[in-house]
């Protein structure tokens, strides 16, 4: 099977430190991938990467057999690469319906399909459990319900890849249980690559770990055997248990 | 941008439209031709709203799109001796070439340093206007014959000079440009464009080329000003470089600020209320600027979305 998503030798530089140095990463279709790390150790700059909101020093970065390390973020977004921001960042002065309706109505090709967008946009905002706040201005929602806009609006753009950065940063537990559920349901039509701290999300939801430590991948592999590895140990807790 | 009552938004577009017209039977000769006056530069302001207040750009240069539109269409009747339709398309023309170059090149920049070129570049143009004297009469400016100024429908032919005709032809010009800009906030694209304005990275995002989409917005805007200018030249029948200086540039501003910036009827009470203020006072002090001033300080204070903006945030959440 043709991997998703490749990066050789991906790599960014801030003068002097090396956010991301050399990466080789492979994800496969319909993978739940997590990325894990401790602060610093370059994840959220790899994301960035991959979606085109910065541009590497060197490498190269490879969607479903394509090379797409020259393209821009938006051209990235209709090839089917979705992110959605770690910092909540919906449009806080329009409803949540029109901060649904922009994706759809992006991917919607036909000019006259009026009707498509609102079934569209109600569809998404259902699966997130919005549909009743439909109309409340996004910034008037709850933290958490904001976080689930966010996750609509990478939905309503029907990726192939959603990168999802931190997303249950700020949810109650309850919250969290929910989220589970539903990043599982998103990753039966598309591949989810996940950026996370909260460890037993991480176990619960996914297939294969790749840990980072300062811009390297350090390790990567199934929830047992990234636990079991001692490397990994050390990186997060700074010492290898005797 | 909200989903409800479209109905109610093109009946109250049209029920201004309608009350502009039947004042046009009633009104007192000064009233009327100030107001068809008022119409025209309101059509300057809805543009400048077009960028500034549903995309976020703040243009300083915007009597730059004014003026190429006031030329094109003048310079067009003056020394080609073209009719007065053609001479109005030249002047739409000359507006959105102009708006594109000048968009390619400024939306380069964001934020102040978007001001600054744009500024920059409406100086250059007003410098260009004064250089080339013996074409556009230079500071002085030229008038634009009144034989010339005849609409030729058919068999008839209606002078643009004739009161009635000129505030018809003013109205038929700002119902159009409002209805166009009423169409196009409540579109698809208007939609781009307000989340341009709120989080253009996010927007980005979302798989939109901001860029582009910020060009097709400064030509529409500069379009609308140039039929702005290329109406005053046609209907008041003198084109001056003033018209090009920064004063212009920062009037539709005004104008947009005191109506409701992202408001669609915002540029016409805007553009109303300070032809009035300045009227009013005038009337009574020679100091009137200096009550000019009080009333747009108090207008800041209490109104800071502007008068329609303020009514729609308390009041009338549906306005477009």
């Amino acid at each position: 099977m043709m991997p998703l998503l490749t990066t050789k030798g991906l790599s960014r530089h801030f003068g002097g430190l090396r956010a991301v140095d050399g990466v080789d990463f492979t994800l496969m279709p319909g993978e739940i991938r997590a990325v894990i790390g401790p602060n610093g150790a370059g994840k959220t700059t790899f994301v960035s990467l991959v979606s085109g909101r910065i541009q590497p020093s060197s490498g190269m970065i490879v969607f479903d057999g394509a090379d797409i390390t020259n393209l821009p973020a938006y051209a990235r977004v209709r090839l089917g690469v979705a992110y959605t921001f770690q910092i909540t960042s919906v449009f806080a002065n329009l409803t949540a319906y029109d901060n649904v309706a922009l994706p759809v109505q992006r991917t919607l090709t036909d000019g006259r399909s009026k009707g498509a967008v609102h079934a569209g946009v109600m569809a998404a905002l259902e699966r997130t459990g919005l549909a009743d706040r439909a109309h409340m201005p996004a910034g008037q929602l709850s933290y958490g319900h904001q976080r689930l806009l966010e996750v609509a609006m990478g939905l309503a753009l029907k990726p192939r890849l959603l990168i999802l950065d931190e997303p249950t940063q700020g949810l109650a537990d309850s919250e969290i249980d929910n989220f589970i559920g539903l990043v599982r349901e998103i990753a039966k039509s598309a591949t989810v690559l996940l950026i996370e701290h909260n460890m037993p999300v991480v176990m619960h939801l996914a297939d294969r770990i790749t840990v980072f430590n300062v811009g390297k991948i350090l390790a990567e592999g199934t929830p047992e055997q990234v636990r079991a590895n001692a490397e990994v140990q050390e990186a997060y807790l700074g010492a290898t248990p005797p | 941008m909200k989903e409800a009552s479209p109905a109610k938004a093109y009946a109250l577009h049209l029920g201004v439209i309608a009350l502009l017209f039947a004042l046009s039977f009633v009104l007192p000769e000064y009233h009327h031709g100030l107001l068809a006056r008022i119409m025209v530069l309101a059509v300057f302001a809805m543009g400048y709203n077009m960028l500034f207040g549903y995309v976020g750009l703040l243009s300083l240069g915007h009597a730059m799109f004014f003026s190429a539109g006031l030329y094109g269409a003048g310079l067009a009747v003056i020394h080609l001796g073209w009719s007065v339709p053609a001479a109005f398309t030249a002047g739409l023309a000359c507006g959105a070439l102009l708006a594109l170059v000048i968009g390619l090149l400024a939306l380069r920049t964001t934020g102040v340093a978007f001001m600054i070129v744009t500024m920059m570049f409406a100086q250059v143009f007003y410098l260009i206007i004064l250089y080339f004297a013996s074409w556009t009469g230079g500071d002085q400016g030229l008038v634009v014959p009144q034989s010339a100024r005849v609409l030729v429908v058919g068999s008839t032919s209606l002078g643009l000079t004739e009161p009635t005709v000129r505030y018809m032809s003013a109205l038929a010009l700002f119902s159009i440009v409002l209805l166009v800009t009423l169409v196009i906030v409540r579109s698809r694209y208007g939609r781009v464009l307000v989340a341009i304005r709120e989080n253009e990275e996010r927007t980005k995002m979302l798989g939109y080329d901001t860029l582009s989409n910020k060009l097709v917005a400064v030509v529409v805007s500069g379009t609308i000003c140039a039929a702005s200018g290329a109406a005053y030249a046609l209907l008041f029948g003198y084109v001056g470089s003033t018209f090009a200086s920064v004063q212009y540039s920062i009037l539709p501003l005004l104008w947009v600020l005191l109506g409701g910036a992202a408001t669609t009827l915002g540029p016409l009470i805007g553009t109303l209320f300070m032809y009035y203020v300045v009227d009013i006072t005038s009337g009574y002090t020679s100091a009137y600027l200096l009550i000019v001033g009080i009333a747009l300080i108090l207008l800041v204070l209490f109104f800071p979305k502007g008068i329609l903006g303020t009514i729609r945030q308390r009041w009338l959440g549906w306005l477009p």
